[in-house]
């Protein structure tokens, strides 16, 4: 089992998705943003940074990235993808997701150990959570308001396609408190908060990151 | 040369921080009229020689497929302006 990472510049946390699909007993296979080959993976990790600096909009010049050339097509035929805070809001500018990211409601960047309630266990990379149940993982960002339109907030709600929502406060004005969404396939996941930071014992908040990586595992294993 | 000045703001309904953060600093500067601000973008593009219809439908396309996501923000103008100085014009100070 392949788990391909993609580092842009400016990925900080591409070492650390690595790691965790490492932890989970996966091979991690480094995809590099400049070319245009997924190195035949059976998933993909796109991680937390700054890719290109976030200049013009976060995620904007990733989503034209070559590397995105081979991603996109990809993910439309149902490869897992994840995509964690930066790489949410690469999802989001390639229009594999809907809604956007905007600047926190108070204007501050944020780092706190947030909670969360998984709503949907059934998507790629959530299916051995369990519906309801609360985890806490690492929060930090600048830009992590999930924005959308009513119709597309709706949609999401009604179909079931909010994965992971924020408990115990909004940290930065997310609509609905959405911290996390899927595609209707299910194959396709970005949520601002990282799971790749909670993993192993004594490095974080808890270790409630794993199932994430875990599920990847048995959804390519059983497909 | 000439160049294509595009502006991009967000959706009026789209909350904008940075905005509010310049609202707020403005009265502590003594500028009390001034009830909201909206902050946007701005991109010149330069090209040889006069702007064409050409050159005003690729920073179009640019504008939507890049310089802004329709998702958060509108295409507020793209329009050319045949010197540069004429696009400094616009703000004395610069």
């Amino acid at each position: 089992m392949k788990v391909g990472v993609v580092t842009f510049p400016g990925s900080l946390d591409d070492r650390d998705a690595a790691r965790a699909v490492r932890a989970v007993g996966a091979e991690a296979v480094t995809l590099w943003h400049g070319d245009a080959d997924l190195k035949g993976v059976d998933a993909v990790v796109l991680p937390g940074g700054f890719s290109y600096g976030d200049y013009l909009r976060c995620g904007a010049i990733a989503r034209f990235a070559p590397v995105m050339d081979a991603l996109i097509p990809a993910a439309r035929g149902g490869l897992p993808v994840i995509g964690i805070c930066n790489g949410f809001q690469v999802l989001c500018e390639s229009h594999l997701l809907p809604g956007a990211l905007i600047r926190n409601d108070h204007r501050k960047f944020n780092c706190v150990d947030q909670r969360l309630v998984v709503e949907n266990a059934s998507t790629a990379w959530t299916s051995d959570f369990v519906a309801g149940q609360e985890i806490t993982i690492v929060l930090k960002n600048g830009e992590g308001g999930f924005v959308a339109d009513e119709r597309t907030l709706d949609e999401l709600e009604g179909e079931g396609r909010v994965v992971v929502r924020y408990a115990g406060g909004n940290p930065n004005g997310s609509y609905r408190a959405i911290a996390g969404i899927t595609n209707d396939r299910g194959n396709i996941v970005g949520l601002m908060p990282h799971p790749e930071h909670a993993v192993e014992e004594g490095y974080g908040p808890s270790t409630d990151g794993l199932p994430f990586f875990t599920s990847v595992l048995k959804q390519v294993a059983n497909a | 040369m000439g160049h294509v000045v595009i502006d991009v703001m967000l959706k009026p309904e789209i909350l904008d921080p940075q905005g509010q953060a310049v609202s707020g600093a403005l009265p502590r500067l003594g500028f009390e009229q001034f009830r909201e601000v909206r902050q946007g973008k701005r991109f010149v593009l330069t090209v040889d020689g006069e702007v064409t219809e050409e050159h005003l439908a690729a920073a179009a396309e640019a504008a939507e497929k890049l310089l802004s996501n329709p998702v958060i923000e509108d295409v507020v103008s793209v329009r050319a302006q045949q010197d540069v100085d004429s696009v400094r014009a616009e703000d004395p100070d610069q």
